[in-house]
């Protein structure tokens, strides 16, 4: 089975800016390793409940208390940018 | 632009106030220094794994039976995939098909008419970051920086989706306010508009009349009062209508409401931003929630607004005092229901409770309940006016009297006076004194005059120093006159 | 044998009684290291100082009568996808270097408070996705049996650390064979315990539903040690096992008569290399005449285990990569707009194996391929799930080579990453059931490359798993250490 893949698409939803010729070395290899993956098509699988845990263990809640908060100055000196106490980016709005 | 039919559907998100935050034990705080309520999981810190906070499940599991909503038994958390700046991990923590609430409704009413509004949902999920646009150019636009600030990261949000039923503005606004209002009676959220703690999105979209297909809908954000939500709606509406007349289309979009000027705004539509790649959430088990579950989170439910009016009506209450005490704060709500108790009548109460006594609270700048007031003190009180033996404008004088700790209502009337004289002998005299001086008023209504008996009575009451109970005063003059 | 190459269980005997304090077992290991990490490359930092010192506050611990037990004063290492408070931890990705952690895993905390001596933090492939540690963006880890074949991985570092003697244990993480395979490759004992065994937290995350932590040790014993020391329910971690684990050393007699052995037939044929074949046989008479009974038994949803497995794998880590954008922490490359500085970020701070994964992930999850690809293969699990719970009312324990192939060669397959994927296609249906499952080395082939046997056994059955393996060991006898000849 071909696979179509539209991957300038799959990269900005990944927020990846790669060039066209990583673009096309990735859709190549996506290709081949879908080829390979679409075999999961071939299993008779409609009796079976999709699973995406493998425990069966339920809620695991915690109760509602507060425990300390880490110190603000450790966790901005890992900041790539930082100022009076902010996180600090460009522009993330463009509104006209 | 008649021939047009309005249909809105309103998005309501609740931030919840939990002591700590949705997935981690980060405090739940509004105005604290920025990123000082902040771990590695609510900043998304590598290796940071979240975990749920019971209390936000109870407390979503209330709203959803508050709305009249079914509550799943089993139900899932999914991941939201998106990147932004104030998002920490680039996906949202969110509920996908199965919320935990399903199915519900919530009337609402404008002029009186009365209208279903279906509740398609309601999910848990995490707020964001807030992001603060710094620069020269003003708030958003040209801003020069972000600043980022993570305390609200991860504080437990409830979102809401109505059906598409409501099909005007007034009515958008009468959900909203209506939605507050349970929110609010639960104790589960601040649910102040201004600080963001309750929002509203509105889904707009027009057809004509009698079409069943629905129009291009439109998403509006931005309202931070119900006055406008029910300006942006309203906005909205007269858009899409002016912009199909003359023959354009509407796209689907977000727009911006601006308060200011009064009109909402397209936002940038970014391309393929709308694919969220949902999953589930593998660092999550799934929510199961049992029938005992269910049953101690209904048992928990206090009175909601629409019973508390249905109730009221039922008490004999005319619709005007139904509004007004539904609306009022819970202590003046509360003297009402034991002052009913205590045996006084329900309509008496009502304008005791909304009257008076909320007005004697304001002019002393505290709360009804500070005032000290019982339910039995103002039945006592009210029986005493009832009973003749308290004039109704000598009453308000004893409720400052019994406020100002004089003793109980008949203590005070006594105390200070105010007891009208109800013994028939101890009037007769006045009586008497008052025909004898006044001849020609008593001819005048025995001739047919019957107003003249006023002017009668009043000479009575001047005669007792206003002691004397005025209807029993009508009564001994009339007998003595009709005699 | 050498100070460094002796097991744990040895060395906590002498230290119990006083033949050797962890100031020295601490200094061995790190001439150890100095003398062959510039070939072997299993250290992406070394934290020198602070394994002395903790060796020193052993001693005084040991000295004053309250040594903390069996891991007291061992010096062990760390894959560095586990956060370590004030120690570098990258994940081998450029787009995490020199990022300082302001919190430890809960295995860290967990090792701290039993007195284990620390010594570094070793190399893997990036973010523990590749089967051969090349995917590191600080170079490759070399195999000590070889040092021009891989070591496995992606906790190669680890198993090289083991197997060379620069630790005397070390933890892995485990998606889909990232602990068994290259534990196989170097010739020591590698375990993935059961899903929710040991917490996550952590661990930063490659595929959520998948990821383990264990142990790489150079015996069936230390393995036990190492896992008990870390293993239990942490409150951090929701998918944490709330219940009691039993303890291992009853285990460990090896007392395998009258259990039952199934021998999966999917795991054979067509691409199984002979030595791993013969070992295979081999372990498996052993076996039989410690009196158990062996039987074949099939599991035919594992021949598309691999494709379901390179469908959820890549799908739950491209949102689990998705934090690492340049905002908050990391390396950030600047953009006009908070997006571009995110995607330029990303593109240049992740390798090539990260971005195929995130861009598989992403593709599968997208909308109008969801249900052809990521929701079929989350059935194709479910179904995986009940064929191996019906093989398990059959046998005890399951049996299969943990790798097709010995060490291959650096550089053979980085260009093909479907025949690299293939190097996990025994040890990945045991992620995806959430089953524990261990390798322990039994031969070598005719180059001198290691031979690992996988045991894998139901969920929560580690007792039972280490029995079998306990036994292989002892039947086998297999001299589990490389012959070093890697001076500079």
């Amino acid at each position: 089975m071909p696979i179509d893949i539209d991957i300038a698409h799959v990269a900005r939803l990944a927020r990846l800016a790669l060039d066209e010729s990583e673009l096309e070395t990735y859709r190549k290899q996506l290709g081949d390793i879908l080829e390979h993956a679409a075999r999961v098509q071939s299993v008779a699988t409609d009796d079976v409940e999709p699973t995406a845990h493998p425990l069966s263990l339920v809620n695991g809640f915690r109760p509602d208390e507060v425990r300390p908060s880490l110190d603000r100055d450790e966790v901005l000196s890992q900041a790539p940018e930082a100022r009076d106490g902010y996180f600090v980016v460009p522009p993330a709005l463009e509104v006209e | 632009m008649s021939g047009w039919e309005p249909v809105i559907g309103i998005e309501v998100h609740v931030e919840l106030k939990t002591e700590s935050k949705m997935f981690c034990g980060c405090a739940v705080a509004f105005g604290d220094e920025p990123n000082t309520n902040v771990c590695p999981v609510c900043l998304g810190l590598p290796g940071a794994l979240p975990v749920t906070n019971e209390r936000a499940i109870e407390w979503i599991t209330r709203i959803g039976l508050a709305l009249g909503c079914e509550i799943s038994p089993r139900s899932v958390f999914h991941r939201k995939n998106y990147f932004y700046a104030d998002l920490p991990k680039n996906y949202q923590i969110s509920q996908y098909d199965i919320p935990v609430c399903h199915d519900g409704f919530l009337e609402v009413e404008v002029d009186g008419t009365r209208t279903l509004v279906g509740i398609e949902r309601a999910h848990m999920e995490e707020d964001t970051g807030k992001s603060l646009h710094v620069g020269d150019g003003g708030r958003i636009h040209g801003a020069e920086a972000t600043l980022l600030d993570f305390n609200r990261s991860g504080v437990p949000l409830v979102e809401i989706v109505s059906r598409p039923d409501i099909r005007s503005a007034a009515q958008a606004r009468a959900y909203a306010q209506e939605l507050r209002a349970v929110v609010a009676e639960l104790d589960v959220s601040d649910a102040r508009m201004e600080e963001g703690s309750i929002r509203f999105d509105a889904n707009v979209s027009v057809r004509p009349e009698g079409s069943e297909e629905f129009g291009t809908k439109v998403e509006v954000k931005n309202m931070n009062s119900f006055r406008s939500l029910e300006r942006a709606v309203d906005y909205e509406i007269t858009r899409q209508i002016r912009a199909l007349e003359e023959g354009g289309t509407v796209i689907q979009e977000t727009r911006h409401w601006d308060e200011e000027a009064g009109v909402t705004h397209s936002m940038r539509v970014k391309e393929g931003s709308s694919d969220y790649r949902y999953f589930t959430e593998p660092d999550l088990l799934p929510l199961v929630l049992d029938e005992e579950w269910v049953e101690r989170a209904r048992q928990s439910l206090p009175e909601l607004p629409a019973q508390r009016r249905t109730r009221y009506a039922a008490l004999g209450l005319d619709e005007q005092a139904v509004t007004v005490l539904a609306a009022a704060a819970p202590d003046v709500r509360e003297l009402f229901d034991d002052a009913v108790a205590a045996g006084a009548p329900a309509s008496q109460v009502a304008n005791w409770v909304t009257g008076e006594i909320t007005a004697l609270a304001r002019r002393r700048d505290t709360s009804v309940a500070e005032l000290g007031l019982s339910g039995g003190t103002l039945a006592e009180l009210i029986a005493l006016v009832e009973d003749g033996e308290v004039s109704a404008s000598a009453a308000k004088d004893v409720l400052v009297g019994v406020v100002d700790g004089e003793g109980s209502p008949r203590e005070v009337a006594e105390g200070r006076d105010l007891i009208l004289l109800s013994d028939a002998g101890e009037l007769e005299g006045a009586v008497e004194s008052v025909l004898a001086a006044n001849p020609d008023a008593a001819d005048r209504y025995r001739g047919g005059e019957k107003k003249a008996i006023g002017f009668l009575v009043g000479q009575v009451m001047r005669e007792t120093g206003g002691k004397a109970d005025p209807r029993l005063v009508n009564q001994l003059l009339r007998e003595r006159l009709e005699s | 044998m050498s100070l460094p190459d002796i097991t744990i269980a040895e060395a906590s005997a002498l230290l119990a009684e006083g033949d050797l304090t962890a100031v020295e077992l601490t200094q061995a290991v790190l001439e150890r290291a100095a003398m062959t990490e510039a070939v072997l490359h299993s250290y992406l930092t070394i934290d020198r100082e602070g394994a002395l010192q903790a060796a020193q506050e052993s001693d005084l611990r040991r000295e004053r009568g309250s040594s903390r037990g069996p891991l007291d004063g061992i010096p062990v290492a760390l894959k560095d996808n586990m956060c370590t408070r004030g120690v570098e931890t990258t994940a081998a990705s450029q787009i995490l270097a020199g990022w300082i952690p302001p919190y430890d895993a809960h295995v860290v905390e967990r090792l701290r408070q039993v007195g284990a001596v620390l010594v570094g933090k070793t190399n893997l492939d990036e973010f523990a996705m590749g089967s051969s540690t090349e995917n590191s963006a600080y170079g490759p880890s070399r195999n000590p049996w070889n040092p021009d074949r891989v070591p496995g991985g992606s906790s190669g570092g680890s198993a090289v650390a083991v197997a060379a003697g620069s630790a005397l244990g070390a933890f892995g993480s485990d998606t889909g064979g990232s602990i068994r395979q290259p534990a196989s490759l170097c010739g020591v004992v590698g375990v993935k315990p059961t899903y929710g065994s040991v917490s996550r937290y952590g661990l930063i995350a490659f595929a959520s539903s998948l990821d383990q932590i264990g142990p790489l040790a150079r015996s069936v014993e230390d393995a036990a040690i190492l896992l008990e020391a870390i293993w239990g329910h942490d409150p951090r971690d929701a998918t944490s096992y709330p219940g009691e684990r039993p303890g291992l050393s009853p285990a460990l007699d090896g007392d395998v008569s009258g259990m039952k052995i199934g021998v999966v037939k999917e795991f054979s044929g067509e691409g199984f290399e002979k030595a791993v074949q013969s070992a295979m046989e081999a372990s498996l008479s052993a076996l039989a005449a410690a009196g158990a009974e062996i039987v074949e038994v099939s599991i035919p949803t594992v021949e598309v285990a691999l494709s379901a497995y390179y469908l959820i794998a890549p799908a739950e880590a491209s949102a689990n990569l998705a934090r690492f954008d340049g905002v908050r922490y990391g390396n950030r490359v600047a953009g006009a707009t908070t997006e571009e500085l995110m995607a330029r970020t990303r593109a240049e701070g992740f390798g090539p194996e990260p971005i195929r994964r995130i861009l598989l992930g992403t593709y599968a999850l997208s909308a109008g391929y969801y249900d052809a690809f990521y929701g079929k293969a989350q059935q194709v699990r479910a179904k995986l799930i009940s064929e191996f719970s019906a093989a398990y009312e059959q046998c005890d324990v399951l049996v299969s080579p943990t790798s097709p192939t010995v060490a291959f060669p650096l550089g053979a397959r980085v260009d093909d990453p479907l025949s690299m994927y293939l190097a996990d296609v025994c040890t990945l249906p045991c992620n995806l059931t959430g089953d524990p499952a261990m390798s322990v080395p039994v031969a070598l082939d005719t180059d001198g490359l290691p031979v690992g046997f996988q045991v894998m056994a139901p969920a929560l059955k580690e007792e039972t798993m280490f029995r079998v393996a306990a036994a292989v060991e002892r039947a086998v006898g297999f001299e589990i250490r490389p012959p070093l000849e890697v001076e500079p």
